[in-house]
C-alpha cells in the first residue's frame, strides 16, 4: 500500500472535525491535510485537542461532525482495527509490551490476523528492522531492552502492517539525544518511501529539524499551518500558546556559599522489584539554595534512587543519607516529610495522587503533617479543601475545584497540582521527578519559576529528568545516572548537552575525557514538555 | 469508570433479582410464589416479637459488618470473624462461669470487655502473621475460625460442661447478672442492639472524620500512594484486624449474654460469614452496613418462617443469602465491565 497513491488527492484530509466533551469543545472545526511522503507535525499545548484529533483519525473516538477523506474517498473509521486495515498505524507514547516475553512474541500478540509461524515472523521482523535501521534482536526479552529499543518494537509492530500513515505520539520523550537522532533517520527513510508521518510533539527544536509542515492547534482550533523549518522556536511557541514566551534561564551565578543540606554517601541497594535497576555506590551532595539535575534514560536506577531519597525504601545504613547533619537513611517517608523533605514522584496517578479521591483528599495525602490538617486524629476537611483550592488557584490547575476527582484531571494539570502541592508546603529539600512531564509550555515556565524561587529561598532541589533542556535551564550542577551508577556532578555551565547525552548512554569516561569546554547550548529552546 | 449512582443502585438491584429468582425457585418447588415470598419476607415483620427478633439477629451482623467493612476498605480481608466471634463468646462465657454465684453489676461489663479482648486476640494472630511473614490473612483468619469452633466444642464437652446437664454438651445457664437486659417488653431484643447502633455510629465517624479512616481508604485504593504519603500499611493491617476482631468478639459476648444465655457447641448460625455479605451489600459504608444487616437478619427469620409455614428446609436461608451475594457481585462486575460479542476469529 505504501507509495500506492500517486493521484492528486491528499493521503488524509480532515474537514471541519468537531468533537464536544461535557463543558469543552475539544475540536472546533479542525481541518488537517496530510500529503503522501511528508512528515507533518501536530503541535499544541496540553488540552489543545491534539489527542482528540488523533483518536478520531485512529478510530478510538467518534467525531460529532466533520468529514474524513482517505486517499480522496470519504471514510468512517469505525475503530482501531478498521484504521489499521485502511493503512493507518499508530505508535503510542506509552508502550504496551509484556516485559517477560520476547520481541517476536510481543509482536505476534499485537497482530490482527494471528501470528502464524513464529520463525517466519521473526524473519519478517529482522527484515523490517534491517531495512529501516531499527536494530532489534527478535529473540530478546523485552525487560532486557532499553526504552529506545522498546520503542523500536512498537514501530516494527506498526510497520509489519505496512501502513501508509504512521502516527507518532511524542516519540522522543523517552529517548536520549542519540536515540532520537536514529529515530529521525528512520522516520525520514519511511517518509521517502511515500509514507506519511503525523508527528505529535511539544519539542519545538525537533519539529523544526524533522518536519516539513506543521499544524498548530490552540484551544481546539487550528491557529496556523506553517513550515516549521523557517520558523523559530520562539515564533512557534508564540503561535502555540498565543503569547510570546521568553526562555526561563537560570543564571550561571551559583549560590556557592550555602551549607550542605543533603549528602548521599556510598549508597548501594537493590531495587524494589527484581526487574528494577539496583544502585551502585551512589554519592551526591546538595547545598542549600542549589538545584541538582540528574539526567538519565528511564530505567537506569532513577526509581530506586528516588525511593531511597524519599524514604519509601530504606537505605542499608543510616548514614547513607544525611540530611542537615542527621543520618536519615533508616527513616521512613513520614519521618522525612516531617523534616521538610518533599517529593514529586514520576507517576502522577497511583503514586503522587490517588486517582479516585478528590483534590482536597489528595492535598491531605501529602500535606497532612506540614499543613496541620489533622488534630487529635480527626481530619479538618475544611482546611484541606482550602489548601487544595489554594494549589489549584496558585498553579492555574484546570479543575472544577477542590472536589474534582484526581482521575478527571488531564495529566498535565494533575502534574501542576502535585508540584504545587509539594512546593506550597515550603520544603527544605524538594525531590522532583520529571517536574514538567506532560505540562504545556506556559505552565512549564511557571513550574520552573516556582522551583527557582524555592531554591533562591534557600531550599535544596533535586530534579530527575530526561529532558536535557529542562535540566540545563534549572540546574546549578548536573549529574548523570546510568545502570545504577551516578556520575560526579559538574557545574551546568561547564557541561554540554552532548556530554550528557554520551553519559546517558553509559560513556562517562568518554564525556569526561572530552571535557566540558563549550557552554551549554540551551539558549533559544523552549521547554515545551 | 462506573458512576457513583450505579454503584449505589446495585445492592437494591441485587435484592430485586434475588426476590425474583426466589419466586422462580418457590414455583419450581411447587409453592405459590407470592404466598411463599410473603411468608419469607413479610410475615416475620408483622409482629412486635418478629421485629424484636430482627433486631436480635441484626445486632451481631451490624457489629461484625462494621469492623469487616473498615478492613475491606483497606484491602485487609478478615474472613475469620466467625472465629473471632466464637472466641469472644468463649471469653465472655468463661468469665460468666468463673464468677458463677459470685456476681455483681460489674460482671456484664467485664464479660463484654473480655469478649472483645478475646476476639481482638484472635484477630491479632493473622495480623502478626501477615505483617511478620506476609502470610495471607484470608487463609489464616479462616483457618483460625475452625480452631476456635473446635476449642469451644472441647470446652462445652469437657471442662465447662454443666455438671447438672445430663451430659449434654452445654455449659450451665448463666446467672441473671450475666445476662443482657431485655429492652423491649415481649421480645428478646436486648441491650446489644443499642450497642450495635453505637458501633455503626463509631464506624461512621472513623470512615468520615478520622485520619486513620482516611489512611485505610488510601491504603485500600492505592498502596503505593500510601507509601508515598508515609502511611504504614502494617499499621493499617493491625488496626483493622484488631478492630474487626474486637467487634466480632464483642458480638460473640453479646450473643452468649443475650439470646443464648449459656455456652453451646454452636453459638452462631454463621453470623461471622454472613457479615461479609453484609459489608459488601452495604457498600462498605456504615449506614449501608446497618441496612444490609437488617436485610440479612430478615433472611434468617424468613428461612425459619418458611420452615414453619411451608415445611421448607432451613437451607433456604443459605440459598437466599448465596443468591444475594451472587447477584451483587454479578451486578458490580457488569457495572464495571461491558460484555462484548467478539466476531469469530478470522482464519
Amino acid at each position: 500500500m505504501s507509495g500506492g497513491s500517486t493521484d492528486t488527492a491528499p493521503r488524509l484530509a480532515l474537514r471541519g472535525m468537531v468533537k464536544r466533551y461535557p463543558g469543552v469543545l475539544a475540536n472546533d472545526h479542525v481541518d488537517l491535510t496530510l500529503e503522501a511522503g511528508e512528515i507533518h507535525a501536530l503541535l499544541g499545548e496540553n488540552g489543545a485537542g491534539k489527542s482528540t484529533l488523533v483518536q478520531i483519525v485512529y478510530g478510538v473516538v467518534k467525531a460529532d461532525g466533520g468529514s474524513i477523506r482517505w486517499n480522496g474517498a470519504p471514510v468512517n473509521v469505525d475503530g482501531p482495527s478498521h484504521a489499521r486495515a485502511l493503512g493507518i498505524g499508530m505508535v503510542f507514547q506509552h508502550f504496551s509490551l509484556f516485559e517477560t516475553l520476547t520481541v517476536v512474541e510481543n509482536v505476534a500478540l499485537g497482530l490482527e490476523t494471528g501470528a502464524g509461524d513464529m520463525a517466519a515472523l521473526a524473519a519478517r521482523i529482522a527484515d523490517v528492522s534491517k531495512r529501516y535501521g531499527l536494530t532489534l534482536d527478535p529473540q530478546a526479552r523485552v525487560f532486557d531492552l532499553s526504552v529506545g529499543e522498546r520503542q523500536r518494537v512498537e514501530i516494527v509492530r506498526c510497520l509489519l502492517q505496512d501502513p501508509s500513515l504512521i502516527i507518532m505520539d511524542e516519540p522522543t520523550s523517552v529517548l536520549t539525544p542519540q536515540e532520537a537522532d536514529q529515530l529521525f533517520e528512520t522516520l525520514r527513510r519511511l517518509a521517502s518511501e511515500g509514507r506519511t508521518i503525523l508527528y505529535i510533539s511539544h519539542k519545538l527544536d525537533e519539529i523544526r529539524r524533522l518536519c516539513s509542515r506543521a499544524t498548530i492547534l490552540r484551544a481546539g482550533q487550528v491557529v496556523a499551518t506553517c513550515d516549521p523549518s523557517v520558523e523559530t522556536a520562539q515564533s512557534l511557541a508564540g503561535l502555540m500558546i498565543g503569547v510570546e514566551v521568553g526562555p526561563t534561564r537560570r543564571g550561571a551565578s551559583v549560590a556557592g556559599g550555602g551549607a550542605e543540606l543533603v549528602r548521599v554517601e556510598g549508597l548501594s541497594m537493590q531495587a524494589a522489584n527484581p526487574l528494577g535497576t539496583p544502585l551502585h555506590d551512589v554519592r551526591l551532595s546538595v547545598k542549600k539554595g542549589e538545584i541538582l539535575g540528574i539526567a538519565g534514560v528511564a530505567g537506569n536506577g532513577q526509581n530506586t534512587l528516588l525511593s531511597a531519597l524519599s524514604g519509601e525504601m530504606l537505605s542499608p545504613r543510616a548514614d547513607a543519607v544525611v540530611f542537615e547533619g542527621q543520618p536519615i537513611g533508616l527513616e521512613g517517608a513520614r519521618a522525612r516529610r516531617e523534616r521538610g523533605i518533599n517529593f514529586v514522584p514520576e507517576d502522577r496517578l497511583g503514586h503522587g495522587a490517588v486517582a479516585d479521591l478528590s483534590l482536597s483528599d489528595n492535598a491531605l495525602l501529602s500535606g497532612w503533617g506540614r499543613w496541620s490538617l489533622v488534630r487529635r486524629g480527626l481530619v479538618s476537611f475544611k482546611k484541606s479543601r482550602e489548601k487544595a483550592a489554594h494549589v489549584v488557584d496558585k498553579f492555574s490547575v484546570a479543575a472544577s475545584g477542590p472536589d474534582a476527582v484526581a482521575r478527571s484531571l488531564s495529566g498535565g494539570n494533575l502534574q501542576k497540582f502535585i508540584i504545587g502541592r509539594e512546593i506550597l508546603q515550603a520544603p527544605r529539600l524538594l525531590i522532583a521527578a520529571h517536574p514538567t512531564w506532560g505540562v504545556d509550555a506556559g505552565a512549564a515556565a511557571a513550574i520552573h519559576q516556582a522551583l527557582i524561587a524555592l531554591a533562591e529561598g534557600g531550599a535544596g532541589v533535586i530534579i530527575v529528568s530526561q529532558d536535557l533542556d529542562e535540566l540545563f535551564t534549572l540546574s546549578d550542577r548536573v549529574a548523570v545516572i546510568c545502570a545504577g551508577r551516578l556520575s560526579e556532578s559538574r557545574p551546568a555551565h561547564e557541561v554540554t548537552a552532548e556530554d550528557v547525552g554520551l553519559m546517558m548512554g553509559g560513556l562517562f569516561d568518554a564525556a569526561i575525557a572530552k571535557g566540558g569546554s563549550a557552554p551549554a547550548e540551551t539558549g533559544d529552546t523552549l521547554h515545551g514538555q | 469508570m462506573a458512576s457513583h449512582a450505579m454503584l449505589l443502585a446495585t445492592p437494591p438491584l441485587a435484592v430485586l433479582l434475588t426476590v425474583l429468582s426466589g419466586a422462580v425457585l418457590f414455583a419450581a418447588l411447587g409453592f405459590d410464589p407470592i404466598a411463599a415470598l410473603t411468608a419469607y419476607f413479610i410475615t416475620p415483620l408483622t409482629t412486635t416479637y418478629g421485629l424484636g427478633e430482627l433486631a436480635v439477629k441484626a445486632t451481631p451482623l451490624a457489629m461484625i459488618g462494621i469492623g469487616l467493612a473498615l478492613g475491606f476498605r483497606g484491602n485487609v480481608w478478615n474472613i475469620g470473624a466467625e472465629g473471632q466471634l466464637t472466641l469472644g463468646a468463649i471469653c465472655a462465657g468463661g468469665i460468666a462461669l468463673a464468677f458463677y454465684g459470685d456476681e455483681g453489676p460489674w460482671l456484664l461489663p467485664l464479660m463484654m470487655v473480655g469478649g472483645a479482648a478475646g476476639g481482638l486476640a484472635w484477630g491479632a494472630v493473622p495480623a502478626f502473621l501477615r505483617t511478620r511473614f506476609n502470610a495471607n490473612e484470608i487463609l489464616t483468619s479462616l483457618m483460625l475460625s475452625y480452631v476456635a469452633t473446635l476449642l469451644l466444642s472441647y470446652l462445652v464437652t469437657g471442662p465447662w460442661k454443666d455438671p447438672d446437664g445430663f451430659n449434654f454438651p452445654e455449659s450451665r445457664l448463666f446467672d441473671d447478672q450475666a445476662l443482657l437486659p431485655i429492652i423491649l417488653e415481649g421480645t428478646r431484643m436486648h441491650l446489644g442492639a443499642p450497642l450495635a447502633l453505637l458501633a455503626v455510629v463509631a464506624g461512621w465517624v472513623i470512615v468520615a472524620r478520622t485520619f486513620i479512616g482516611f489512611q485505610i481508604k488510601v491504603v485500600g485504593l492505592t498502596p503505593i500512594a500510601a507509601g508515598y504519603a508515609g502511611f504504614s500499611q502494617a499499621r493499617i493491617i493491625w488496626f483493622t484486624l484488631l478492630l474487626s476482631g474486637g467487634l466480632a468478639g464483642l458480638a460473640g459476648a453479646i450473643e452468649v449474654a443475650g439470646p443464648i444465655g449459656q455456652l453451646q457447641p454452636s453459638i452462631s448460625p454463621g453470623y461471622g460469614f454472613t457479615a461479609i455479605i453484609v459489608a459488601f451489600l452495604g457498600r462498605l459504608h456504615p449506614v449501608g452496613v446497618l441496612l444490609a444487616a437488617l436485610l440479612m437478619a430478615l433472611s434468617y427469620l424468613g428461612g425459619e418462617q418458611a420452615q414453619i409455614e411451608l415445611g421448607l428446609p432451613l437451607a433456604v436461608t443459605g440459598v437466599f443469602q448465596g443468591m444475594l451475594l451472587f447477584f451483587l457481585l454479578a451486578s458490580d462486575f457488569l457495572v464495571h465491565y461491558r460484555l462484548r460479542r467478539l466476531a469469530p476469529a478470522a482464519a
